[in-house]
């Protein structure tokens, strides 16, 4: 009894504080993460979501997702998309594809494409530098492409500085970088899960250079696999200090791993693990301006519950997808659907682009 | 967060204070909470609620469900299960075959045996009191939940019986209980435009009330998100409380939410999960008199199942070995859970797991 009355006495500053705006320490993050009753994590999220957007329009962003290949060195245990350098199933997008793919988006009312790719063993950076040309030079679309790793594996391909890397794809038209690839950023938990993966100080290094160099990057988080609570807490204080250092990064964008085909068994993450974790990340990541919602992992009706626990934006159209489909999960909603979701859950849909601007 | 600042700023302070001092809401809190555009408020108290009935207790029940028929001279527009009479894909389980699943799931350890079907032109009452008998004859220790009011007063009219009579024939067979299904919106606009064939809300009202007070328990449901109004809703909800202020023999009620594909309903959007969970909410705040309420994964899916354990409900139904209605029906949901997923869903939820048998009691095994 007295150690319940405690803990609402401890509860109360800590919500005094979230409430006020103030900064969570690692220990306030943890008693609300481990021992928050999961209405009043909502709650509290919430009400900070809406000091940062008190307006009811809750955003969206019509893209696609586009990955130019599957082929990659880094077998990743907690992943079911990518095919081995010479085993059945590769492949590499021509030209030809690629552009038909844009030109659906853009017939769609596509404003951007989110262009991703395995660790292809060949190509060198020109390949890439090419690819963004032939893209730029064709379409009026705001490119989204090459997660850090992607660049890191650049970087060690060229025997170059992340930094050159980085402005020599800007320099060919690479508008920003999405924040893929984060899994989680503990080395101890990356070793074990992606062991050929860059390092989480490369991740938060590629984006920080990236920042530098104006181009705005997301966040992401994949959770669920085999990493401890603690460790999704360090990984939203990481990504918090270099947002202290940058202000680069758009939005933070958690979801669940999901298991089917992939190296790692276990049950995913369930409705309201994944509601917890999305308000202490509303709640701890305080100079982020936007949480997204997964629909793609949680399905419509958690997508709509997330826009009470913190979230202000629903993520993308996702014309195409294809890594969390080849992991067994296929949920589709087309732009209307989305937009009956966000009204019904009280909130106006908005068109966005990836600056997060209204369109 | 029970905050009153909070239901003050949405102007539903007065309910919430109810709410604190176990008042009774009214058909127009009720239309104030479904006009409510915060749905976490509205489950924050429905939550109290729940606690207060059930603590931190989340059931479960090891079950079997067994259609023995899907023809049906209802003709119910919203249903994708019912085939008319002559339809070749309709069917009818023989005895024979019912018993056989019955020996097929001996191995698991049910305790209740969910039985319901189509209206029938030509079964006679022979054959659903065999059912019964031979069932328990077969596994004396199950509890048998079956028929619908629906179904009972359709026996009663082919059999020129009275439904009383019914009812004590089959509790003589070994009938435990009644499902709740059948009820859909007892309105009788919306029966009419959705089911004209159908018992009539009073007329399920009328069955289900004399097999409380033949001492045989049931419960109730409600089938929404098709063509209904949140007040027809209440109006249901209400009727059943007070039934339940009379008889008492309501163990749990389960909203259904409408599943669109395969029926004779067209243009309806399918039911978003906030209109579930604030139903579902909305459902327990009402029904003051109801110790339990259901969250169905079947037709909710398990995640929005999950949730809704922080929006009133109390029980997530069971291992449901072989669902057919709401899956012909397009639900999104797998066809049956084990032990193991259940207890894991709701443990992750924060919940403790209790497994109950048919009338909420729980289910000791010896290890």
């Amino acid at each position: 009894m007295l150690e319940q009355h405690r803990n609402i006495m401890q509860f109360k500053e800590i919500m005094a504080k979230a409430l006020d705006g103030g900064r969570l320490n690692p220990e306030e993050a943890r008693e609300l993460y481990q021992h928050a009753d999961f209405h009043m994590l909502g709650y509290l999220a919430h009400q900070v979501r809406l000091r940062k957007h008190p307006e009811p329009q809750v955003t969206y962003v019509v893209d696609r997702n586009i990955n130019y290949t599957n082929i990659c060195v880094c077998g990743c245990r907690f992943c079911a998309f990518f095919r081995a350098p010479g085993q059945p199933g590769g492949y590499l997008l021509t030209r030809e594809e690629l552009a038909k793919k844009i030109e659906e988006t853009l017939a769609l009312g596509g404003t951007q494409i989110l262009l991703q790719g395995g660790h292809h063993p060949d190509l060198p950076l020109s390949f890439y530098e090419d690819m963004l040309r032939f893209i730029k030079a064709r379409f009026p679309i705001h490119v989204h492409a090459f997660s850090p790793p992607e660049i890191i594996h650049f970087r060690n391909l060229e025997k170059s500085a992340i930094g050159l890397v980085i402005s020599r794809l800007r320099a060919a038209g690479l508008d920003s970088i999405p924040g893929g690839g984060a899994e989680i950023l503990v080395d101890s938990v990356r070793r074990r899960v992606s062991p050929n993966k860059c390092s989480a100080k490369d991740w938060l290094r590629v984006m920080e250079e990236a920042h530098n160099q104006g181009l705005r990057t997301t966040a992401t988080m994949m959770f669920g696999h085999e990493e401890e609570p603690r460790h999704r807490l360090q990984h939203l204080l990481a990504l918090r200090a270099l947002q202290d250092r940058t202000g680069g990064f758009t939005a933070f964008i958690p979801w669940p791993f999901q298991p089917q085909n992939t190296a790692i068994q276990r049950a995913p993450e369930t409705a309201v693990a994944y509601l917890r974790l999305l308000a202490v990340a509303r709640l701890v990541l305080d100079n982020f301006a936007n949480i997204q919602a997964s629909w793609v992992t949680m399905g419509p009706a958690v997508a709509q519950l997330a826009l009470r626990f913190g979230a202000n934006d629903f993520g993308s159209t996702m014309i195409e997808e294809n890594v969390v489909a080849a992991a067994g999960v296929h949920f589709r909603l087309s732009r209307e659907e989305i937009k009956r979701l966000v009204r019904d859950a009280g909130f106006e849909p908005q068109q966005r682009n990836m600056a997060y601007a209204w369109i | 967060m029970v905050d009153p600042a909070r239901y003050q700023e949405l102007g539903i302070e007065h309910i919430h204070e109810k709410v604190q001092r176990g008042e009774r809401l009214t058909l127009e809190d009720g239309e104030l909470l479904f006009a409510c555009p915060d749905v976490t408020a509205i489950g924050a108290l429905a939550h109290q609620v729940r606690r207060r009935f059930n603590g931190n207790t989340t059931y479960y029940v090891m079950n079997q469900h067994i259609n023995y028929s899907n023809i049906c001279v209802n003709g119910c527009r919203f249903c994708a299960f019912a085939r008319e009479p002559g339809d070749p894909q309709g069917f009818q389980l023989t005895l024979e075959e019912i018993l056989d699943k019955i020996k097929e799931s001996l191995k698991y350890p049910i305790t209740e045996v969910h039985i319901v079907g189509g209206c029938h032109p030509d079964l006679p009452i022979s054959y659903y009191e065999s059912i019964i008998r031979e069932i328990k004859a077969l596994r004396p220790q199950v509890r048998i939940k079956a028929f619908t009011a629906v179904e009972i007063a359709h026996f009663a009219r082919r059999e020129q019986l009275t439904t009383r009579k019914v009812l004590e024939r089959l509790q003589e067979s070994g009938l435990n209980m009644l499902p709740g299904g059948g009820a859909e919106v007892f309105s009788a606009r919306v029966r009419n435009l959705i089911c004209p064939q159908k018992l009539s809300g009073n007329g399920w009202l009328e069955v289900v009330s004399e097999a409380h007070q033949l001492g045989i328990r049931t419960n109730a449901t409600l089938l929404y998100g098709h063509i209904e109004t949140h007040r027809e809703r209440l109006e249901h909800l209400l009727a059943l409380r007070s039934l339940q202020d009379d008889t008492g023999g309501f163990v749990c009620f389960i909203p259904l939410p409408f599943q669109t594909a395969n029926n004779n309903l067209r243009g309806i959007e399918p039911v978003t999960g906030m209109e579930s969970l604030k139903t579902i909410a909305i459902s327990r705040l009402m029904l003051d008199n109801f110790a339990h309420i259901k969250a169905y994964w079947i037709m909710l899916t398990l995640e929005l199942a999950q949730l809704a354990l922080y929006f009133g409900a109390d029980d997530l139904d069971g291992t449901v070995l072989e669902e057919k209605i709401g899956h012909m029906a397009g639900a999104q949901s797998d066809q049956s859970l084990t032990r193991l997923e259940l207890e894991r869903i709701i443990r992750e939820a924060g919940f403790d797991p209790v497994e109950r048998d048919c009338f909420f009691q729980p289910v000791y095994r010896e290890v």
